[in-house]
């Protein structure tokens, strides 16, 4: 029995009614918490952590461009994570959160290589070069426009839930044998002028800021992820009673105020 | 029998392309026009051909591939007989699997045959010849597999053909890099049977997986 009663919040979560009220209560808090941590680790991090000796001030993109890569990578295993608990226990609301992880991710993605361009360029004297991990990020990029362009093929929604997410699934088995691949086509085809992953090791004092930031990127992806998937459930689940009472309250409300 | 299914779909593929040889013939003009175009596109120059050859004879293996995937599912599909394949009682990765071998019978294996005329129109190097066929050989194999997964997801779509290269050629990145090297190490002059084994390790990885994506995309879009 009690075995039982320790899966009941599993399968709640599949109720999207249920999740869209619980996160509503959490919303407020999550804006309030990214917000700060979000302001305190920019500030912190443009303005208050030391230069880098060599780099001056341009390093200071990495307080952006560091956090974002993490979440981008992470993002796409959320992604698939959900798309197979889809698969597995047909559950609706993890294809709508898979639907939304992919344009957050694609967006993360985009920003992770724009950053890397504009900190390449001042550094290294160029904005793209062949390096393995970026890439590597490129086609993690593909790889998100693909589940997302699956997603919009097909006319019912269904079936295009269940094609990305055998298409997520897919990618996250070919990621590793990706990067890898990319890793050693790098190295064996030409010496290692540029060294992302063996840079000097950070001072405290610079490290403390991107720590902060990491935190403060997970924050704002939780609660990208929380809005997108709220916005889906709103226009898959329109035809619910539920959400017809919310929208005749919400009327109501507004009409209440433009009394006042 | 274990193999139920996979012999039958294989003659049966093998026997429809035989009988629209053209159609079948088509990945393999186009491998051998689109060597026309690199020395007019680049340079007729023997030794610039040369050093590009290893890479471009991949990217058109690759291509040429691509473009034939997109009907490998398409015809079962519009005549029904894909349904039949699905409520069949065995399992359905075996049909599946005879289906992609049949494939890489008509696409693989000629563009394998051909491409020593390729190799020697860009004058690939004589010791090059042979880590060419055999990467080849190994890795269109691995081509099919992966494009089938990407046909089967949309065999259902009208205008399939775009989408699936968005979404295949992604996952094609390793064969592509492992296979160019292995023709690249070979004209080095090292010993290229590492890449080798690393991309006949890739071609076992997806035997074993990609008919079982392959199936459960199939079913997915035959319920609707």
């Amino acid at each position: 029995m009690a075995s039982n009663r320790d899966w009941t919040w599993f399968y709640r979560l599949g109720s999207p009614r249920w999740f869209y009220e619980t996160t509503g209560r959490w919303l407020p808090w999550l804006w309030t918490l990214t917000l700060v941590l979000l302001t305190a680790g920019l500030v912190w991090g443009l303005g208050y952590a030391p230069q880098d000796a060599k780099q001056g001030n341009s390093f200071r993109i990495i307080y952006l461009h560091v956090p974002v890569s993490f979440l981008a990578l992470a993002g796409y295993y959320l992604m698939a994570i959900a798309g197979a608990i889809g698969l597995i226990w047909k559950m609706k609301l993890s294809y709508m959160v898979m639907k939304s992880a992919a344009p957050i991710g694609a967006a993360l993605t985009f920003l992770a290589l724009f950053t890397g361009a504009v900190w390449g360029k001042p550094t290294w004297g160029t904005y793209w070069v062949w390096d393995a991990r970026i890439t590597s990020m490129l086609i993690l990029l593909f790889l998100y426009l693909g589940v997302l362009a699956l997603q919009y093929a097909f006319h019912s929604q269904e079936s295009g839930n269940k094609a990305s997410a055998i298409l997520a699934l897919v990618g996250t088995v070919n990621i590793p044998i990706i990067y890898k691949s990319v890793d050693w086509w790098y190295t064996l085809h030409q010496p290692a002028t540029i060294k992302l992953t063996s840079a000097p090791s950070m001072h405290i004092d610079m490290f403390q800021p991107l720590l902060l930031m990491i935190v403060a990127l997970y924050c704002f992806y939780a609660l990208a992820l929380i809005l997108f998937t709220r916005a889906e459930i709103l226009q898959r689940e329109r035809k619910a009673a539920w959400i017809c009472e919310l929208a005749l309250q919400a009327d109501k409300d507004s009409a209440g105020e433009a009394e006042e | 029998m274990s193999n139920i299914g996979f012999s039958a779909y294989l003659k049966r593929d093998l026997l429809l392309s035989y009988r629209r040889l053209g159609e079948a013939a088509s990945p393999l003009m186009f491998f051998l026009l689109v060597a026309i175009l690199i020395p007019l596109g680049v340079s007729p120059d023997s030794g610039r051909l040369a050093e590009l050859a290893p890479g471009m004879i991949w990217v058109m293996a690759l291509l040429a591939t691509l473009l034939s995937t997109e009907g490998l599912f398409a015809a079962d599909h519009q005549d029904g007989s894909l349904e039949q394949m699905l409520i069949a009682p065995q399992l359905l990765a075996l049909p599946v699997l005879g289906k992609v071998t049949a494939h890489w019978l008509v696409t693989g294996l000629p563009l394998t045959l051909v491409s020593p005329l390729i190799g020697l129109m860009l004058s690939l190097p004589a010791v090059a010849m042979v880590p060419m066929m055999v990467s080849l050989a190994v890795g269109t194999a691995c081509l099919s597999l992966i494009g089938a997964v990407g046909a089967a997801l949309t065999v259902s779509l009208r205008k399939g053909g775009l989408l699936l290269s968005i979404l295949v050629i992604p996952l094609y990145i390793p064969v592509i890099i492992f296979g160019s090297a292995a023709v690249q190490t070979a004209v080095d002059g090292f010993n290229w049977l590492g890449p080798l084994a690393i991309l006949a390790a890739m071609l076992c990885a997806a035997i074993a997986l990609c008919p079982l994506a392959i199936a459960g995309a199939l079913r997915l879009v035959s319920s609707n």
